[in-house]
């Protein structure tokens, strides 16, 4: 168990990581969420011993390591670039960590031809990384930390640098790899989208915040307040300043959407409502969506679908569309919105009543 | 489609073509033709085949400048290599340190090599020289003007001093384009300091290296104007390179033919050298 007790990283003038705290079990899978810049690299730092919390204490299954140094814990460490030794074989590679801790030679070179096997390197030990693909390279990266056996395995943005099947292969073999070893497994990255696929814990992190930490489809589901929500969502979340007034929402006056029955006990006043771009469509998915009039900005085709970027009602929103919808711009349509799926947020960005169990 | 052909094309090239042949191709020409002809003077040339060059070969006069400058270039390599890496290694890698370790890395690299001679020159003077007469006030023998030990001292600081720099300069290019994450990754593995350079800084520096090695070796195997001005040669032969040799046999002497034969086998040599150094590195890269 891994527990991190009021950290704080002041570097010059820039806090870097705000007070958090974190407890990660052993055995346990946890995605670290943010975007580029919100603390994911910094945290890991301070969890791997590489650099010392300004504040705060860090103990692993209850003692304290807060002043130990890295290579005095049982870590291993996978970077976005592909890092290994450039002068020494992939074999040597694999077998570096086991030759500092001072294995014998058998045990090593069972431990390199099992790793190599399972991260299908076996071909390549004899070559220099140089002499090998990008997804190689991060194999043999991936193989020395499974080697290392360590407690505390740091993956920061590892398939980033990869191309998407890649990404996919390796995503999907990732958890079983590490699941069978009981470590503690930190995973950062930049995508709602692999959080989710990776399942496990996830923490939702901005400019050195955790804004939320529990398991990763509750996070997705029930996000505790708007940051959260806006990290977890991927095109980005439709967001829109609205008035409760009864039954409706309402702007300046007008209506624009009516209350769904899981908001109805929430008090009147200004809220910030929100919901996830595929929960808007050019077609009523439901008998109690609310139809919008909207206008087109610009439609994106991807493959399948379709990012339909509208202009409604004074906000700029994405609309998530399967299909093939290449609709000029300035086209005026009509749009609907599941109000099911609403959030409602307050002033001070909190989650406001039961809105948070309809995120999804 | 059909292929254009545009021969217009080769009037773009002229200009260069022209540019080359002025300053490589015609020179090495008019070498190439003294070196196989003997003149007695008023422009009358006569055909002398390969007899100059079998007369260079077979004095004693070049085999002795050849080892002196080859001793040279080894002891040159030997000191300026790892000392460059030295100090590139213990240059800051960020901070207010840089850009004054930069500038005053830089400072030796601007100065040309006649001022360099001049300013060692005097310099070592035993009579009016800051090193030489503290060295003469602390009872320090030390004349470069006739004691050849001293000489080669002398000549072997200057170049240290004057080019050791450049070395500096291309090994921390090598160094600083090292991604961070590489330390990292190294101190999470428990790695040593040692482990640390020979294993991740030595063989990301191995390009870098190969330049330096090979520009200092054409560099120092090129020596000419440091013992010129220092001892112009002397003590004795002691400092007589090839360049310098070569100097006295064309202009000193007037003897042409022999002049030009020399200089094309220094060519040859250096490019020979330059050539085994450069295969030799690379094919032992491409192995690893």
């Amino acid at each position: 168990m891994l527990e991190l007790k009021d950290i704080t990283k002041v570097v010059g003038a820039d806090t870097h990581i705000h007070p958090t705290n974190l407890v990660l079990e052993r055995g346990s899978l946890n995605v670290l969420l943010g975007p580029t810049l919100s603390g994911k690299t910094s945290l890991m730092r301070l969890m791997a011993g590489l650099d010392k919390p300004t504040t705060g204490t860090i103990s692993f299954d209850g003692k304290d390591v807060t002043g130990v140094r890295v290579q005095d814990r049982s870590v291993a460490m996978v970077y976005q670039q592909f890092i290994n030794y450039p002068a020494m074989t992939v074999y040597e590679n694999i077998a570096s960590p086991m030759r500092i801790s001072g294995k014998d030679e058998a045990t090593i070179d069972r431990e390199v031809r099992k790793a190599a096997e399972l991260m299908k390197l076996t071909p390549y030990l004899e070559r220099t990384p140089l002499n090998l693909s990008g997804g190689q390279q991060q194999r043999t990266a991936l193989a020395r930390a499974i080697v290392k056996n360590a407690s505390l395995v740091l993956l920061d943005e590892p398939l980033a640098n990869l191309d998407y099947k890649l990404r996919e292969e390796l995503r999907e073999e990732l958890p079983k790899l590490f699941a069978a070893s009981g470590s503690i497994f930190v995973y950062a990255t930049t995508e709602p989208q692999e959080a989710l696929l990776l399942g496990g814990n996830t923490a939702t992190l901005n400019e050195g915040r955790i804004s939320q930490f529990g398991p990763t489809i509750g996070v997705y589901r029930k996000p505790t307040d708007i940051i959260t929500a806006k990290t977890f969502a991927d095109p980005p979340l439709n967001t829109i300043e609205l008035t409760k007034a009864g039954n409706v929402f309402e702007r300046q006056g007008i209506t624009v959407l009516p209350v769904p029955e899981h908001l109805a006990g929430i008090a009147d006043g200004p809220y910030t409502v929100a919901f996830h771009p595929h929960h808007l469509s050019l077609t009523r998915p439901h008998a109690t969506a609310a139809p919008l009039k909207a206008k087109i900005i610009i439609s994106e085709i991807a493959g399948s679908e379709s990012f339909i970027h509208v202009d409604c009602a004074g906000s700029r929103w994405v609309m998530l569309e399967h299909g093939i919808h290449d609709i000029e711009p300035d086209t005026a349509i009509e749009l609907f919105v599941d109000t099911r799926h609403l959030m409602a947020f307050g002033a001070d960005g909190r989650a406001i009543g039961g809105s948070a169990g309809r995120g999804a | 489609m059909e292929k254009t052909w545009n021969n217009k094309a080769w009037f773009m090239v002229l200009p260069v073509l022209v540019l080359v042949a002025f300053s490589a191709v015609i020179p090495l020409m008019t070498v190439v033709n003294y070196s196989v002809q003997d003149t007695f003077g008023n422009n009358e040339f006569f055909w002398n085949g390969v007899g100059w060059f079998s007369d260079v070969l077979d004095s004693d006069r070049f085999w002795e400048a050849l080892g002196r400058n080859l001793l040279f270039s080894g002891i040159i390599l030997a000191i300026e290599i790892p000392l460059g890496i030295l100090i590139a290694l213990n240059m800051p890698k960020k901070g207010f340190g840089v850009p004054v370790c930069l500038v005053l890395m830089s400072l030796p690299l601007l100065i040309p090599w006649n001022v360099v001679g001049t300013i060692w020159q005097v310099f070592g003077r035993v009579d009016i020289g800051l090193l030489g007469y503290t060295l003469a006030a602390l009872g320090i023998p030390y004349n470069y003007v006739n004691n050849v030990f001293d000489a080669w001292l002398t000549l072997i600081v200057m170049d240290v001093w004057h080019w050791t720099s450049l070395v500096v300069l291309l090994c921390y290019a090598g160094l600083v384009s090292i991604p961070d994450a590489y330390y990292q990754a190294a101190k999470i593995d428990g790695a040593s300091r040692w482990a640390v350079f020979r294993y991740i800084q030595l063989p990301k520096m191995k390009r870098v290296l190969l330049i330096a090695f090979l520009l200092r070796f054409m560099d120092s195997f090129m020596i000419y104007t440091e013992p010129f001005v220092i001892t112009g040669g002397g003590p004795g032969n002691s400092t007589t390179f090839l360049s310098i040799d070569l100097v006295k046999m064309a202009i000193g002497q007037f003897d042409l033919g022999p002049a030009a034969a020399m200089s094309l086998i220094y060519f040859l040599i250096i490019l020979l050298l330059s050539w085994i150094f450069y295969t030799v590195m690379t094919n032992s890269d491409a192995q690893n």
